[in-house]
């Protein structure tokens, strides 16, 4: 692949990024318009910024190379991540946006009314933030090395720096600008060259991925397509294991919740959401497309093991010449895309928590915004540094599971069940984050058993999941003294539309 | 719909006392929701009630038509050498059909919960 074409596309991300982010800079003033845009973004600006925030480097690479290696059982990553924002809409959407609060932390507090929930709250939101952020430069890294042939860390410390700037100036208000553009830069940067690529397809006779007889990394094309036949020991368990990960851990990622908050309105929050579910529904029509046409033109991917480069390479291979150098350019544009707005996404809610929860009272407002992004992102970048290897794509499924166990039932039993109390909550976050998280350490020490053990362990959600909202429900039951005093009026405000007139308790901030 | 929402209240009568001088105050359902009465609870409870209702419908059509796809696969593997189009049919539902299903989903759930919320906004509203 000739680097030049990759360069420049590179370098036009980053400048395009900077420049969209200046021109919200001058738009941002207060420490509100910091974290939450001023809570004053419209829905169709918002669903943008949202779903360009939310397909990352896992989303843009990930899925087209997982389907190339393992074929349709890897089609559930997607679904989830699309079904996972229906569930958020049905469950979370309105009620979060009502309750007023800028951080899951603060949502925590004001509806439990205690500050040790919103502790362990901030320290989950760090961790899951960390886990997501860290995939995200080893990617960059992986792609910039793919694309002009630099050293692993490189790319990482470019997306650091790029992000930086922007949070650093302009805080919520430009990223939502910068976001936007992303999510539309992404979907043309595999839409065009999928159109060349389909039309090259049926010029060659247009046979099918899924035939017996194209036999690509050992694996003949039925068997490729037939679900439940994916590499792990029991493929039923993990299906639904990732089902239950992707469906409900949508709702716990720290930079979607934070989203919610720029809505002017519950009701905005819900039309918000609607939106996105469109956006995400047509992009994730693409990445399965480049792994199926993957098995034709570009089988040596599955036996180097670089699947996941499989979108920039395929291109140039198949169109050829100038055009497919430009095409392969293009999708490099869109992957680098994916890795600045996740990270920014992920930078903004880890650094507003850091900034609250970790550097005190003294310290606040804008000046204590900049100095915890710094620290946002230079953590996740040492880590990536540090940690090389572990699988892109694999690292955002477990950050996944963990907010499926944590913040997921603390969400849905919050809004919806009032006899949630303190106790219950902290008791149910613990043994969900626990489990997780140690789920997760053995995955990246791959220190993982094989069987049902190991199945359980690389997939936890199906377990962990259940266990954290059987815990929070019998710990909070066993202790209705400690019932939060204002519950009924949280409920008011959580539930009713802003338009009624009604008393909904001293607003948190 | 809260269950309220459906059918005319009750028409008020007005009993006049000797202090027909003295002001009359207003008693709307917010103010009820407000004192935290036991009908202000109500008007709260119908509310959450039917909002979870709804969810409950659309994360039910989730789990029977999504979620039991891999169980369909498992029980009837038939399932698998089915074809439609030229593609195997568990392709062209996971890596096309779902989408619009769960925009349809979606779409419906706002339309009903805007009406919910409407209806509570009319019956706490009125006096």
């Amino acid at each position: 692949m000739n680097s030049t074409y990759g360069l420049i596309a590179v370098t036009f991300v980053a400048l395009a990024t900077l420049g969209i982010g200046a021109y919200g800079w001058r738009f941002s003033r207060t420490t509100s318009d910091f974290f939450v845009a001023s809570r004053s973004v419209r829905p169709a600006l918002n669903a943008s910024a949202i779903g360009g925030e939310y397909l990352s480097a896992a989303s843009f690479l990930g899925v087209a190379g997982l389907a190339l290696a393992f074929g349709t059982d890897m089609l559930w990553y997607p679904v989830g991540w699309t079904a996972g924002y229906l569930i958020l809409l049905v469950l979370v959407a309105a009620p979060l946006r009502r309750s007023g609060a800028y951080t899951l932390p603060d949502f925590a507090e004001a509806r439990l009314e205690s500050r040790s929930v919103r502790r362990l709250s901030s320290l989950l939101v760090v961790g899951i933030g960390w886990l997501y952020l860290m995939p995200q430069f080893q990617g960059a890294g992986l792609s910039l090395g793919t694309v002009a042939g630099t050293e692993p860390w490189v790319g990482g410390a470019v997306v650091g720096a790029v992000v930086l700037v922007n949070v650093f100036f302009g805080g919520m208000r430009s990223i939502t600008f910068v976001q936007a553009f992303q999510y539309w830069l992404k979907l043309t940067a595999l839409l065009i060259p999928a159109m060349f690529l389909l039309s090259v397809w049926v010029g060659d006779g247009a046979t099918s991925p899924a035939d017996p007889s194209v036999v690509s990394g050992g694996v003949p094309g039925d068997l490729w397509s037939s679900p439940l036949t994916s590499a792990s020991e029991h493929p039923l368990f993990t299906t639904y294991s990732i089902i239950i990960a992707t469906f409900l851990g949508t709702m716990g990622l720290p930079h979607v919740v934070v989203r919610f908050y720029t809505n002017p309105d519950g009701r905005t929050a819900r039309r918000t959401t609607l939106i996105v579910l469109a956006l995400l529904g047509v992009f994730y029509l693409l990445p399965p497309l480049y792994g199926a046409l993957g098995r034709l033109y570009t089988p040596d991917l599955i036996a180097s093991g670089a699947t996941d480069t499989v979108v920039l390479e395929l291109p140039a291979r198949m169109v050829g010449g100038l055009g497919g150098e430009l095409l392969s350019a293009l999708t490099a544009a869109g992957a680098y895309a994916a890795f600045l707005s996740t990270s920014s996404g992920l930078t903004i809610a880890v650094a507003g928590v850091i900034s609250q929860d970790v550097m005190g009272r003294r310290f606040r407002g804008v000046r204590a915004f900049q100095a915890a992004a710094v620290v946002a992102v230079a953590v996740p970048l040492l880590l990536a540094v540090a940690a090389e290897g572990v699988g892109v794509a694999r690292a955002v499924g477990l950050a996944f599971a963990v907010a499926a166990s944590t913040f997921c039932p603390l969400l849905v039993l919050g809004i919806w069940w009032r006899r949630l109390t303190d106790a219950g909550a902290i008791a149910g976050l613990l043994v969900g984050g626990l489990l997780s998280g140690g789920a997760v350490v053995a995955t990246l020490l791959a220190v993982t058993p094989s069987g049902w053990a190991g199945a359980i362990l690389t997939q936890p959600a199906a377990v962990t999941v259940p266990l954290t909202f059987l815990t929070m429900t019998l710990v909070s039951l066993a202790t209705q003294h400690r019932l939060p005093r204002h519950v009924s009026r949280t409920m008011v405000r959580l539930h009713t539309p802003e338009a009624v007139e009604l008393d909904r308790g001293p607003w948190p901030l | 719909m809260t269950p309220t929402g459906s059918q005319e209240p009750p028409r008020r009568v007005r009993v006049t006392s000797p202090r027909t001088g003295a002001v009359r105050r207003r008693v709307t359902g917010t103010s009820e929701i407000d004192a935290q009465t036991q009908l202000g609870e109500i008007y709260m409870t119908s509310l959450l009630r039917a909002q979870l209702r709804l969810a409950a419908l659309v994360i039910g059509a989730v789990v029977v038509f999504i979620g039991g796809l891999p169980l369909a696969f498992r029980v009837f593997p038939d399932l698998m050498d089915t074809h439609v189009l030229g593609m195997p049919l568990s392709w062209v539902l996971l890596a096309f059909a779902v989408y619009p299903f769960l925009f349809l989903l979606g779409w419906l759930y706002v339309r009903a919960a805007e009406r919910t919320e409407q209806d509570f906004t009319d019956v706490v509203e009125r006096s």
